[in-house]
């Protein structure tokens, strides 16, 4: 019998900000504010970026991680409640294999002058499922290529 | 912890099917296949099912519910697809709407794995359920259903 | 299906670090080998504490304890995480330092 190759986890993180929720939400609709948070600080690393934030849109990414190993993103939005909620599933893969693919659940809830952001992500991880397995050393340095590429510079 | 809105939930169904992993799978990525077992059923009128496997590709079902309290009011599932490995592997994000109100969003994995002649079907849930949602319980009882639909199917 | 058995590794790890303390002390531990009582002075908790979240860190697989005398000491299990438990570890810092990063954005819009 072969192994299944998919393992699926959830996992949340809470954050509080000192500003109402349709500042918060903006930052996510507002391809201007997102790239300034949610984007590496070299521009240049980036090479497609298009962004549809609506139901049923589609957002890509490509980028090159050191030594050239291409990393490719797609996101696409499941549901959006201005201010409230944004739900979109999002995929990763390297060298043109897939590696992941998550559902993200983003909840703005109003407390007082402030907003309390609460992530779910809900995520599946298809590991040496199509190929020769990458080795775990493969894994180890192409995740700190990964968090290198997105480091506070 | 703060409670939101929403409630997530994970559930898996697994299942042994006598047909092997390209016949399971064609029963998912053929139109004509997928609407047999998945669109057509007891539970009401098939409205529309379009599908267009491939990845970033989309599949949308309508239904009419048929009886109970929801009777009349239209079902609607939109799919899209995340990753398809042929004969192995399916994952596709959907959200489900009921009349105009959107309920929930999930992520599915179907897995087909050679069992012998045959294959076990290993079927992944991860849902955010909305206001207004059947939740996790029912969710997961729909697509037991759905299931044994496609066991059905396979078997005539 | 052998599904069962790394998806109960992956929770118990998930579990592990889904703690701020526990994700702190592994922190701590990847500088190098640390004593538990010398574990509690930097998180200021009670060394009841830290034997409290030792032992989630210790059945996840993450953490190794010994007994050298007097001493117990810990340090990280280098086989501890699969690689799908490193993975899921690494999206949920990918989103951490974004959160982070949005939190300045917002402080520096209201300015």
């Amino acid at each position: 019998m072969e192994k299944s190759s998919v393992t699926h986890a959830t996992f949340t993180i809470e954050r509080t900000y000192p500003v109402t929720p349709d500042q918060v939400f903006a930052a996510f609709a507002d391809p201007a504010k997102k790239r300034r948070w949610f984007f590496p600080e070299q521009g240049a690393q980036v090479e497609e970026h298009e962004m549809n934030f609506h139901v049923g849109g589609a957002e890509r990414k490509t980028f090159r991680v050191e030594q050239g190993m291409s990393c490719r993103n797609e996101t696409f939005y499941q549901d959006i409640v201005p201010d409230e909620r944004i739900v979109f599933a999002y995929t990763m893969s390297v060298e043109g294999r897939p590696i992941s693919s998550s559902q993200s659940t983003v909840e703005l809830l109003p407390d007082g002058k402030k907003t309390r952001l609460l992530f779910t992500e809900q995520a599946a991880f298809f590991e040496g499922a199509d190929g020769p397995e990458m080795r775990q050393s493969g894994w180890n340095s192409l995740f700190t290529r990964l968090n290198s590429q997105f480091a506070q510079s | 912890m703060t409670q939101g809105c929403v409630t997530h939930s994970t559930f898996i169904i697994e299942r042994n099917l006598a047909s092997s992993p390209e016949r399971v799978f064609a029963a998912w990525s053929d139109p004509v296949q997928k609407r047999r077992w998945y669109a057509e059923g007891e539970r009401g009128s098939v409205e529309a099912h379009h599908l267009d496997f491939r990845v970033g590709g989309s599949e949308h079902t309508t239904t009419i519910i048929g009886g109970g309290p929801f009777k009349g009011t239209a079902l609607t599932n939109d799919s899209v697809y995340l990753d398809i490995v042929p004969n192995q592997r399916i994952v596709f994000a959907y959200t489900m709407t009921l009349g105009e109100k959107r309920i929930s969003a999930s992520q599915a994995t179907v897995e087909f794995l050679a069992d012998g002649k045959g294959t076990i079907m290993a079927f992944t849930e991860q849902s955010a359920f909305f206001e207004g949602a059947d939740g996790a319980e029912m969710r997961e009882q729909g697509w037991k259903s759905l299931v044994g639909q496609l066991e059905k199917f396979l078997a005539r | 299906m052998s599904v069962s058995s790394q998806q109960v590794a992956v929770n118990r790890v998930f579990h592990a670090l889904g703690d701020p303390t526990r994700r702190a002390i592994v922190e701590q531990l990847s500088a190098g080998p640390v004593s538990v009582s010398r574990l509690a002075v930097p998180l200021r908790i009670t060394l009841a504490a830290v034997v409290q979240h030792l032992q989630v860190l210790e059945e996840s697989g993450l953490v190794q304890t010994e007994k050298i005398g007097r001493v117990r000491t810990c340090r990280i299990e280098p086989k501890g995480l699969s690689v799908a438990e490193k993975w899921i570890n690494d999206r949920r810092a990918f989103w951490e330092r974004r959160f982070d990063r949005l939190g300045k954005m917002l402080e520096e819009d209201q300015k």
